[in-house]
């Protein structure tokens, strides 16, 4: 018996904060039995990904709602910034925003978890899934072809037939995507091979996204062949589009980024919301239950994915520096749009 | 007689609480030292991983096209990781202007010549550790001083602080009672000094007033001159009483002896009866005094030794045949016999001067109250316990009067006409008890006294 | 016998001498040590009576000496200590007995002859008569080459007799001399001990005569 509901608010009617931000891609509230109070949760990741989870967590927690909103790295942590009491919970994907935001005293610590040392900083951020950067190519593109492995497989291959993959490659505009530039300075402090990829696609005509979600549905219906830097977790989801897709992890490197939360020190619920957060945690340890976890969760065994996982740590502030941001970005602009 | 000395603290208390006491204190003393200078060195730990990060920054600090550009590594910031998670704040200047990092970080004063200075500070409520460092930097047309200044919450460095304060006290537990064990030894040892003076000075025998001769500690040197001194006081003072009551034994007895030798003589040449009745009370008024001041002088010698026994080996039969054998003139001039019968060799522990003292008193007693021509039976036993029995035949104790015959100067009844002071039996008893033995009067069926003196 | 008394209180020197003379002993008298060393240096006594508080020093030192000097002369020591001690001490220095003053004449006389008879050898003590040999040192009575047992009392009144043959004892005498101050003895006590020595004198040739009035006397056939 559902004892829950899904109520569509009016954007702007519901909540008069968000009045003065920009749209939200996504808000729902999820209504408890006997709600006394609503936790507000802003986050990175699609609904659809969360909204098990937050059933689950309504089920153990009844007088509790949760409205979750949903925008991107970029936008999320200009807003929380700006309005920090508005939210209760914190949830991104970018990794170098959440630590800042930690390190600046936005977070509260969070207690009785126990995380492993690497998977949390300060007790306050908490990491909850594994999610590598991937090629995701259209497999009609490679059709009898051989499959790149590393970057230098896809800088060969692209260089093999520019006329297939002109304006045909996609990948993360970093001026706007927090992950995409976090994905891509990580990148770039690896391997020189990076620059020598961005230089290929840049020739190329390169498509600049947003957001996974839009490079996977052009990836899919064949608008582009390529999508660099991607979670392949997103391409994963989507049954349908699975068949026609093909998750490449580069051997040579797979960056891999965490998706982190953390519980806001001004929240006006501390209880529930860290309640919020340990269920989240709680749920992705163990043998986790796919439908009711649908990420990726943390992998805690020593493998290669996980030796190449961004570590949480301040040295994430580096190329969020003002500095060295307009540095790379004006390298990464010479390289992928003007050559 | 003992002393009970009135006891006022402890040496070996003292001493161990002063040393314990200093152990304490040092113990205390050395975990804020240690604690401190460790702390000096951790945060020097802290300070050279601060001052890299700061250093690395600037020097990637380089003047292009005319402008300041700080590309710095990703080490920077990667080393300033620690276990602790701490927060890290950072603030790149140009002269005056803030190029990049935090707002409002504290910027302590460089000192005219030093590129790089420490200070600990608060920043957004919380405590770090911050360094600023400087480096001059010339271009074509241009001169600029560039400032970095890199901050670090202290979470590692309290971490590792009370990991040591904890240790630190540890240790200083540690060497606290080890100190404490050491003093309760050398304590110990110190007050065995004493307690080695104190044995052999309690172990020597009641007579002995010799000085200590052993060596013993410089410190001790005085305490044992000054007992010696009173040793030696009280040797020479007991010895004056012995010659005084000699003196006085003399001063006293001579003249009596003359009186007696004189009446005597006299009685032989006296032929009236009430002449001779004076002359023979004259006679036994003097023994009597004689005997009297004797047995004074013995009484008193025997209390004097009772507390102080000088204890021996000794062969009881030997002793009283020796006494029998002395007292057999006596007893032959009233035609008295001794019957001694002694087992092999009765083994006893006592002072041989009080022993014989008593023995004889009591045998003194059997022949002033036997009839001529009688015996005394001098039975020596070892078993039961050690003991003499001596039995006369002459009117025996007056029944209703045994128990008190012990008596100071109680006389029976039946003691008319016969010369004695009545300290006889008291005597024997005094040493009996001293020994941890007793006196028995009783009276013999056949008619007689009968006297048990035994030794436990 | 020939005595030695160092004593150097005069008067009590003087009771001794005149009472031991009173038996027929020869007593020389030294007052201080100096004469007692010149006395004993020259002559041979049978017995030395010593006093121990001497004006030139002490009477142990004398003992020592005359010790060490390998004269082993009796000695009985006269003293007014009477603790068991001093006995022991003075027994050690080599004196034979000793007696404790204010003393009893007859006690000194009995210790005499213990110590006479402990020494052995003195055979000139025995007296013969007739068929009788007594010796009063060792208290031996021999009568008609039978050896007589006899009380002490027995032995000292024959001593008595014999030593002043002819001599009339009164009774009163013999009561003084045979018994202690402290027995309340009447005069027929005598009677008794005489008695009992006429019985031990049957068949010798010595007899004691009663004279009505006046007392005993001993006769020799």
């Amino acid at each position: 018996m559902r004892y829950f509901f899904y109520v569509i608010a009016v954007l702007f009617a519901a909540t008069p904060l968000v009045s003065k931000a920009q749209g939200w891609e996504e808000q729902n509230v999820f209504v408890s039995e006997a709600p006394k109070r609503v936790l507000r949760v802003i986050s990175s990741t699609d609904t659809s990904f969360f909204a098990p989870i937050i059933e689950s967590f309504l089920t153990e927690n009844p007088d509790t709602s949760v409205e979750y909103l949903v925008t991107s790295t970029a936008l999320l942590n200009a807003e929380f910034r700006q309005n920090a009491d508005a939210y209760d919970v914190v949830i991104s994907s970018a990794m170098d925003l959440q630590l800042k935001l930690t390190n600046d005293g936005f977070a509260q610590k969070v207690t009785g978890l126990s995380q492993p040392e690497w998977a949390e900083w300060r007790q306050s951020l908490f990491a909850f899934t594994t999610e590598p950067a991937a090629i995701v190519i259209n497999r009609k593109a490679f059709e009898g072809r051989r499959v790149p492995q590393t970057r230098q497989d896809l800088i060969l291959a692209l260089r093999a037939r520019p006329d297939i993959f002109r304006g045909r490659i996609g990948t993360y505009d970093v001026r706007s995507s927090g992950l995409g530039y976090l994905f891509a300075t990580q990148d770039a402090r690896i391997s020189e091979t990076y620059w020598r990829l961005m230089e290929v696609m840049g020739g190329l005509e390169t498509k600049l996204y947003c957001c996974s979600v839009d490079m996977i549905d052009d990836l899919a219906d064949g608008t582009i062949a390529v999508a660099y830097n991607v979670l392949g977790g997103y391409a994963d989801a989507r049954p349908e589009t699975s068949d026609a897709l093909q998750i490449i992890l580069p051997s040579d490197f797979p960056t891999t980024m965490m998706r982190t939360m953390f519980v806001s020190r001004t929240t006006k619920h501390p209880e529930q919301a860290r309640d919020f957060l340990r269920h989240v945690i709680a749920l992705q340890s163990g043998t986790v239950d796919r439908d009711v976890f649908p990420l990726p969760p943390l992998i805690s065994e020593q493998d290669e994915i996980r030796q190449s996982t961004i570590g949480l740590g301040p040295a994430l502030l580096t190329y969020l520096d003002v500095l060295k941001r307009d540095t790379f970005i004006k390298e990464w602009v010479s390289a992928i749009i003007q050559e | 007689m003992s002393n009970s000395v009135r006891v006022s603290g402890s040496l070996r208390n003292r001493l161990a609480i002063t040393l314990i006491g200093g152990a304490a204190i040092l113990a205390i003393l050395l975990f804020f030292v240690v604690r401190a200078y460790a702390a000096q060195i951790a945060q020097k730990g802290q300070d050279s991983i601060l001052g890299a990060s700061a250093t690395s920054i600037l020097d990637a600090a380089v003047i292009r096209n005319g402008s300041v550009e700080v590309d710095f590594p990703y080490s920077a910031f990667s080393i300033l990781n620690t276990p602790s998670d701490d927060r890290v704040f950072y603030a790149i200047y140009r002269d005056d202007r803030l190029l990049s990092g935090y707002e409002l970080l504290p910027q302590p004063f460089l000192q005219n010549g030093a590129q790089q200075t420490f200070v600990t500070t608060k920043f957004r409520g919380a405590t770090v550790r911050l360094t600023r460092a400087s480096r001059v930097l010339v271009g074509e047309n241009l001169r600029t001083q560039v400032f970095v200044t890199v901050a670090q919450t202290q979470d590692a460095l309290s971490v590792t602080l009370n990991r040591i304060s904890r240790n630190v006290a540890l240790f200083g537990v540690g060497f606290f009672v080890l100190a404490a064990l050491l003093s309760f030894w050398a304590t110990s040892k110190t007050i065995d000094q004493l307690t080695r003076l104190t044995t052999s000075i309690t172990r020597r025998g009641p007579q002995d007033l010799t000085p200590v001769s052993k060596p013993v500690p410089a410190e001790m040197v005085p305490l044992v001159a000054s007992l010696n001194t009173l040793m030696d006081r009280l040797d020479q003072s007991l010895q004056r009483s012995e010659d005084f009551i000699a003196e006085a034994a003399h001063r006293v007895r001579t003249p009596l002896a003359t009186v007696r030798s004189y009446a005597e003589a006299t009685l032989q040449r006296v032929s009236k009866e009430e002449n001779r009745q004076a002359l023979r009370s004259m006679v036994r008024a003097i023994d009597e005094s004689s005997r009297a001041a004797g047995q004074l002088l013995d009484h008193a010698m025997i209390t004097f030794r009772a507390d102080h026994l000088d204890r021996q080996d000794i062969d009881f039969a030997d002793l009283v045949t020796d006494l029998v054998r002395g007292l057999t003139p006596i007893a032959e001039m009233k035609d008295v016999g001794f019957d001694l019968q002694c087992d092999d060799s009765v083994k006893v522990s006592g002072d041989p001067i009080l022993l014989q003292n008593a023995v004889r008193n009591v045998i003194d007693n059997a022949l002033k109250y036997s009839p001529s021509e009688s015996v005394i039976s001098i039975f020596v036993r070892a078993a039961p316990t050690a003991c003499v029995v001596i039995s006369d035949q002459g009117p025996g104790f007056p029944v209703d009067q045994i128990s008190q015959l012990t008596d100071r100067f109680t006389r029976g009844d039946n003691a008319m006409g016969i010369i004695g002071s009545g300290l006889g039996l008291t005597i024997a008893q005094d040493v009996a008890t001293a020994h941890g033995g007793a006196l028995h009067l009783t009276n013999l069926t056949k008619g007689g006294a009968c006297v048990t003196f035994s030794m436990s | 016998m020939k005595f030695l008394l160092i004593e150097d209180n005069i008067q009590l020197a003087h009771a001794i001498c005149s009472r031991m003379g009173f038996d027929g002993h020869v007593i020389d008298h030294a007052a201080t040590i100096r004469d007692a060393r010149a006395f004993s240096a020259t002559e041979d006594y049978d017995l030395i009576l010593l006093d121990i508080m001497l004006p030139d020093g002490d009477g142990r030192d004398f003992l020592k000496h005359h010790r060490e000097g390998k004269k082993d002369t009796p000695v009985i020591v006269l003293t007014a200590r009477s603790q068991v001690s001093d006995r022991i001490s003075i027994l050690d220095l080599g004196a034979d007995d000793y007696v404790t003053k204010p003393f009893d004449h007859a006690e000194l006389e009995a210790r005499v002859r213990a110590v006479l008879r402990r020494r052995g050898g003195v055979s000139q003590t025995v007296l013969r008569v007739g068929n009788v040999e007594f010796d009063p040192v060792a208290g031996t009575l021999v009568v008609d080459g039978t050896a007589l047992q006899l009380r002490n009392r027995e032995l000292r009144l024959l001593e008595l007799l014999i030593n002043a043959p002819g001599q009339i004892f009164a009774k009163q005498k013999l009561v003084d001399r045979l018994f202690s101050y402290d027995d309340d003895v009447s005069e027929n006590a005598v009677e008794v001990y005489i008695g009992r020595l006429r019985k031990h004198l049957k068949g010798s040739s010595l007899s004691i005569t009663t004279l009505r009035g006046l007392g005993y006397r001993l006769e020799h056939e």
